[in-house]
């Protein structure tokens, strides 16, 4: 007797009714999707007994759908399957350069992004690059589905707006014109297989004559959950993205974060260093956005 | 809580066997089958030892529920050579000593036979990226990539 239980359900409305069984009865349920942070946290830190429900066959957490106004990404569909897909690359390099940082090969063709976003680590690369490019939670409840913004759905660290008996159905994410371009960059002292130093996402839309007029910027690793920079976007929007917006949105950045220091780098450093991070992500997504144009 | 029975492929053989809900389909593989040439080295994703395919994905055995095998085709290093002899992967990798003590090497050649699988024809920067994930405590990094390169061209072009 381990106390342990594994569930493979196979709808929605089986899961949350499993959910909430488990829920009422006092006993504690885990969802699964990749299980990379999920059995790394079972081997060491918190190895409490607890039912696993694994939602892997579910078929609105694989689905995958790419429609005129918006795109759904199932919240279980792992990061090599969607950095494999020739058209989210198109359209959300950032974020699909974000999913292609977390972790070794292994890793990626496990993990996905919604467990990212529910593990809701403070470093967790691919939260601010969809708060940048405005993706919405989609959950089911009991009585339905809800919405909400990522950068409201981490609430700590560790943390996540889920109540006991939801569940993460995926993310829904604006499609961009070809006037939009997101990019996302963090910073590592190695180049594979770290966890971010401090991490900024960014979505800029330029108009015909160069003038950025809607921007949306997230930072990562540099508070306790991600967050989204209002002051850095309104640093850029109206201005042709030059050298003096660019260092005022690395500054609202900065003056955002709340870091703490540790091994990985000081608070200080981590303040700085996100300035810069933001200043080189708007360059490059203002870059790939004249090259739509090209 | 009773045992799982779980139905899998390992290796293009059918196989059944029982796992209790947390067990890893790494201690699965060792303990309750036997097939020990898929190593243990963290048990928490970081080395790659376990490197093992799922339906052709490379994955971390050691991250995988035994019980989410279910289903699904296992490939280990015991499935790659065959009765004609060592796979070229395999071969390479002791042509070119890309090995010390041993331990990562499973994982290493099983992770390559993943890589190779999907790009045929990988440049350098591109198997050091996608070897990440497979720590050699050793550090023989160098003949390794080198025994890579090698089992590239030689599956190109068999003898």
């Amino acid at each position: 007797m381990t106390g342990f239980a594994y569930h493979a359900p196979t709808s929605v409305a089986e899961t949350l009714a499993l959910l909430g069984d488990h829920a009422r009865a006092g006993r504690r349920a885990q969802v699964l999707a990749g299980g990379t942070d999920v059995l790394v946290q079972l081997r060491g830190v918190d190895r409490t007994p607890r039912a696993l429900v694994d939602i892997k066959g579910l078929a609105e957490v694989n689905r995958l759908h790419v429609g005129a106004d918006h795109v759904f990404i199932g919240a279980a569909i792992p990061s090599a399957h969607l950095n494999e897909n020739a058209e989210l690359a198109r359209l959300y390099p950032g974020l699909m350069e974000a999913a292609d940082l977390i972790g070794s090969t292994q890793i990626q063709g496990r993990a996905s992004v919604g467990g990212n976003l529910c593990n809701a680590s403070p470093a967790g690369d691919t939260i601010p690059a969809l708060i940048a490019v405005g993706a919405r939670c989609v959950i089911a409840t009991a009585s339905g589905t809800r919405e909400l913004p990522v950068e409201a759905f981490v609430t700590g660290v560790g943390r996540n707006a889920l109540v006991s008996g939801e569940l993460l159905l995926g993310l829904s994410l604006p499609r961009p014109g070809a006037a939009t371009a997101d990019a996302y960059l963090r910073f590592t002292p190695r180049t594979e297989m770290d966890i971010a130093v401090a991490g900024c996402g960014v979505s800029v839309t330029l108009d015909a004559g160069g003038v950025c007029t809607a921007a949306r910027v997230g930072i990562g690793a540099v508070a306790p959950t991600a967050l989204l920079v209002e002051a850095a976007a309104a640093a850029l929007v109206g201005t042709r993205l030059d050298e003096a917006a660019l260092n005022a949105a690395g500054a609202a950045c900065s003056s955002a974060a709340s870091p703490i220091t540790d091994k990985r780098g000081t608070a200080d450093y981590r303040r700085k260093v996100v300035g810069v991070l933001c200043r080189r992500a708007v360059g490059i997504a203002r870059d790939r956005v004249l090259a739509h144009r090209a | 809580m009773d045992k799982i029975q779980i139905g899998t492929s390992i290796n293009g053989e059918a196989v059944e066997f029982l796992c209790e809900p947390q067990q890893s389909l790494l201690e699965v593989l060792r303990d309750t089958l036997g097939r020990t040439g898929t190593k243990e080295g963290c048990s928490t994703g970081d080395c790659g030892a376990c490197s093992v395919l799922m339906d052709g994905r490379l994955v971390c055995a050691c991250l995988v529920l035994a019980a989410e095998a279910g289903g699904h085709e296992i490939t280990t290093i015991e499935g790659l050579a065959t009765d004609a002899g060592l796979h070229p992967i395999q071969q390479k990798f002791l042509e070119h000593a890309a090995l010390q003590c041993g331990i990562c090497t499973p994982g290493l050649i099983v992770a390559t036979k993943a890589l190779l699988d999907r790009h045929p024809d990988p440049d350098e920067t591109t198997i050091r990226y996608w070897l990440a994930g497979n720590l050699c405590r050793c550090t023989g990094y160098d003949k390794i990539i080198r025994a890579v390169q090698d089992a590239a061209r030689s599956l190109a072009h068999p003898a």
